[in-house]
């Protein structure tokens, strides 16, 4: 047999542990890689099945901890009872630069605390208190999200109102984030609902917010970047890149962001798209409204950087075309030497991944510049188009599996033996006590910054602690174990 | 202790007629009568005033039902017939539902419970979402009493809680009691709801008739039993205590569909059948057309 029928075989055996309907769901979101099939042969974006571990989460997760959490000078509330917010508290590592609990508030929490009366009588009142001492406590906020968790859609509370209001007396923006968990399958419609704020209630009044740089003039090399969160300081080296080929970035939106950059978003001549999933809402809107293009670039391995580079410099004149190349062959010796270090320690070792917006594709490349081959991967709450734009970065008989269950994730990684696994938090300890390396993809196991060419050299010596630690031959696996 | 709860559209004289019959009740029981109405009516002719202070205005007010002590709230009313609303939210803003399931468990674990006889739940219009059952889940109310009239909507109503009790008939034990038809002068009205009683396999307990002298005891916030004791509109809820009291026809109730619903209407004259319906369309098409010609 062939190595795209011994893993269709594979497939077939672990859906065997399934109850008949569960099998049959489950089966249309596993599947093998073969050329010529644009959508990875996958369906994506369904409720997961009832039963199964899956590791997603909810709209609230998606609107508050991804897209509005990390815009550093806001108070972002978490509206409901008290354990959402203080359970996802510091959850993503969005770095930022500022002085927390003065002009920044990216690692704090607020909440409105709901209490049995607040359900009972609504809890507008309440959050037009809390936004009122808010002003009091933090004069320097630049305004105020909230992000309303389930109870709030439950007992139907007028948050909009309460919003409008506020942004009245205190003449910063209020944005009602109406982002209850129930909604949708995942924390992807969180993002989508986290965008359509940005469209409905930052954008309209941007001009009205925005406070211009002295001296700010547009210029035809702005941009902005989109959907990177600044994981572990990921979006820092991806500005150095883009501001060494000659371009101006106007805003990052919103890993280290501002407010103030937000409504900056407008001015700029391109968007480059980080996290397609999260922010290609907005991202089209602002093409569609201001005529702004957009791109989705990958800062993954040296071969991925050059092309997005090329890509993005392709975009504009000949002198930002002539930097791009300058840029690449500056860094080419540094790379070089990265690569002349880690791949002889990490050639032909076979990872599989799992993880969110756009890593399960984006990070591929990045092995493959060390010599390693991805044979699994799959997206935690993908759709369709991520797994189409999957398509160029995989090769056949490359497992395919969406919002992978627990069961599924452990008996693929038995059969297929893989040298390291790279998914999150919630699976990182199974596969460790199953024997295997693993790195986090999410939060880059507290390491980080993975993006561009400084990243790049992180991200090796990470993959090469991982999979060469001697620790990992003291473990007997236990389905091997005598 | 029996637990009984009197259901109902909204304005179908539910809270009158539980008031009049728990004052019946009051004259061979100890009985005790838990509002679960944000509109809080449901003692006012007990206390003579407008309404009391309820469980969940002064949580409100305190900061939780655990600020709170019982006799605030529980209150001693005609023939000492204890008093307590649960109350609510103003209309449009917060949860009703979740509150009569606060006030409930607020009463319990404050032993308002200890030495009655009979604890009679007054529970808003139709049973709409999953607080509004509270007192027929979890064993609470064991009977309901659904007051009715022949009044399409309040019959819509009527088979709407017979579905909630069904939900929960078998986990908690809760059983219909039967209709108690509180009389609007329509036509055929006994045969009518009878007939609903027979389709839900139930009884209609009682017969209620319409007498003013109701109006003008609750123009002085007072029951019949109370403003007119030997009137006959009160040996009516007397009638009708006695009955509850010796009602051993409980049952689990055969809720029907909307269509078995609408032919009971139609059979009973008050609505007109599809037919009839695509005849008057007919006929009004047909005099537009003769009109614009």
């Amino acid at each position: 047999m062939t190595y795209v029928e011994d893993n269709k075989e594979l497939i077939k055996e672990v859906l065997e542990a399934y109850p008949d309907k569960a099998a049959k769901k489950r089966s249309k979101h596993l599947d093998v890689y073969e050329e010529g099939n644009s959508d990875c042969g996958v369906k994506s974006n369904k409720k997961s099945v009832p039963g199964v571990m899956t590791t997603r989460g909810c709209a609230y997760a998606g609107a508050k901890g991804v897209v509005w959490g990390p815009v550093k000078d806001m108070v972002h509330i978490s509206h409901g009872p008290v354990g959402c917010g203080y359970y996802s508290w510091s959850g993503r590592r969005n770095y930022y630069v500022g002085t927390t609990g003065v002009d920044t508030f990216g690692t704090m929490q607020f909440t409105s605390d709901f209490q049995e009366r607040d359900i009972v009588f609504g809890g507008d009142k309440k959050l037009a208190k809390l936004i009122d001492e808010l002003e009091i406590l933090f004069p320097l906020s630049q305004g105020t999200t909230i992000e309303s968790e389930c109870p709030i859609g439950l007992i139907g509370d007028d948050i909009e109102a309460v919003a409008r209001q506020k942004a009245k007396e205190t003449e910063k923006p209020v944005i009602p984030v109406r982002c209850e968990g129930f909604r949708g399958v995942s924390q992807s419609l969180g993002h989508h609902i986290a965008n359509d704020t940005v469209r409905d209630w930052v954008l309209p009044k941007a001009d009205e917010y925005r406070k211009l740089p002295e001296g700010f003039e547009p210029g035809p090399y702005d941009v902005n970047i989109i959907g990177d969160y600044n994981i572990g300081g990921d979006a820092w080296p991806s500005r150095m890149l883009l501001e060494a080929i000659g371009l101006r970035v106007i805003s990052q939106f919103s890993g280290d962001g501002t407010f103030n950059e937000t409504v900056m978003t407008p001015l700029a001549k391109l968007n480059l798209i980080h996290c397609y999933r999260s922010m290609n809402y907005i991202c089209r809107h602002m093409e569609e409204k201001y005529g702004i293009g957009w791109l989705e670039y990958n800062f993954f391995g040296p071969t991925q950087i050059a092309k997005s580079l090329r890509k993005i410099a392709a975009q504009f004149d000949e002198t930002i075309q002539e930097n791009a190349e300058r840029v690449i062959a500056q860094y080419q010796a540094d790379m070089d030497a990265v690569i002349a270090q880690y791949r002889p320690r990490l050639e032909g070792k076979k990872v599989m991944m799992m993880v969110g917006g756009l890593r399960p594709r984006h990070v591929i490349p990045a092995f493959e510049d060390l010599g390693m081959q991805v044979i699994g991967t799959g997206y935690e709450f993908g759709h369709g188009d991520d797994y189409k734009r999957t398509e160029e970065y995989i090769q056949d008989g490359t497992i395919l599996y969406d919002d992978v269950s627990g069961h599924e994730f452990e008996e693929f990684a038995k059969k297929l033996n893989p040298d390291l696994i790279a998914a999150g938090i919630k699976e990182k300890y199974v596969f460790q006590k199953m024997a295997l390396p693993f790195r986090q993809m999410h939060s880059w196991d507290y390491s980080g910054p993975y993006h561009g060419y400084h990243g790049f050299a992180v991200f090796a010596r990470d993959m090469d602690l991982a999979i060469n630690n001697p620790t990992w031959s003291l473990i007997e696996n236990p389905w091997e174990a005598k | 202790m029996r637990q009984i709860a009197f259901y109902g559209k909204g304005g179908i004289g539910k809270s009158t007629t539980s008031q009049n019959t728990i004052a019946a009740l009051s004259e061979t029981q100890k009985v005790m009568i838990v509002g679960c109405d944000p509109k809080a009516d449901s003692t006012r002719l007990m206390l003579h005033c407008k309404a009391q202070t309820t469980i969940l205005s002064l949580a409100a007010e305190r900061g939780s039902v655990e600020d709170l002590e019982l006799d605030e709230v529980l209150l001693n009313g005609y023939n000492n017939v204890r008093c307590v609303e649960s109350g609510g939210p103003e209309p449009g803003v917060g949860c009703a539902g979740r509150g009569i399931i606060t006030a409930i468990n607020f009463l319990e674990e404050e032993g308002a419970y200890d030495d009655v006889d009979l604890v009679s739940y007054d529970v808003l219009g139709d049973v709409v979402c999953g607080g509004f059952a509270m007192p027929i889940r979890e064993g609470k109310a064991q009977e309901i009493y659904i007051v009715t009239s022949g009044e399409m909507m309040a019959m819509y109503a009527a088979n709407n809680i017979a579905r909630g009790i069904l939900k929960y008939a078998h986990s908690g034990g809760v059983r219909l009691g039967g209709l108690i038809c509180n009389s609007r002068k329509v036509d055929r009205e006994v045969e009518l709801i009878e007939a609903l009683a027979d389709k839900l396999g139930t009884q209609m307990i009682h017969f209620v008739p319409r007498d003013n002298v109701v109006q003008r005891a609750e123009l002085r916030r007072m029951t019949v039993i109370e403003y007119e004791p030997d009137h006959p509109q009160a040996q009516e809820y007397r009638a009708l205590a006695r009955k509850i009291e010796n009602n051993t026809n409980l049952v689990i109730p055969t809720p029907i569909s909307m269509d078995e619903l609408e032919e009971l209407l139609v059979e009973f004259g008050f609505m007109d059948s599809d037919a009839e319906y695509q005849k008057a369309l007919e006929a009004d098409k047909k005099a537009k057309e003769a009109a614009s010609v």
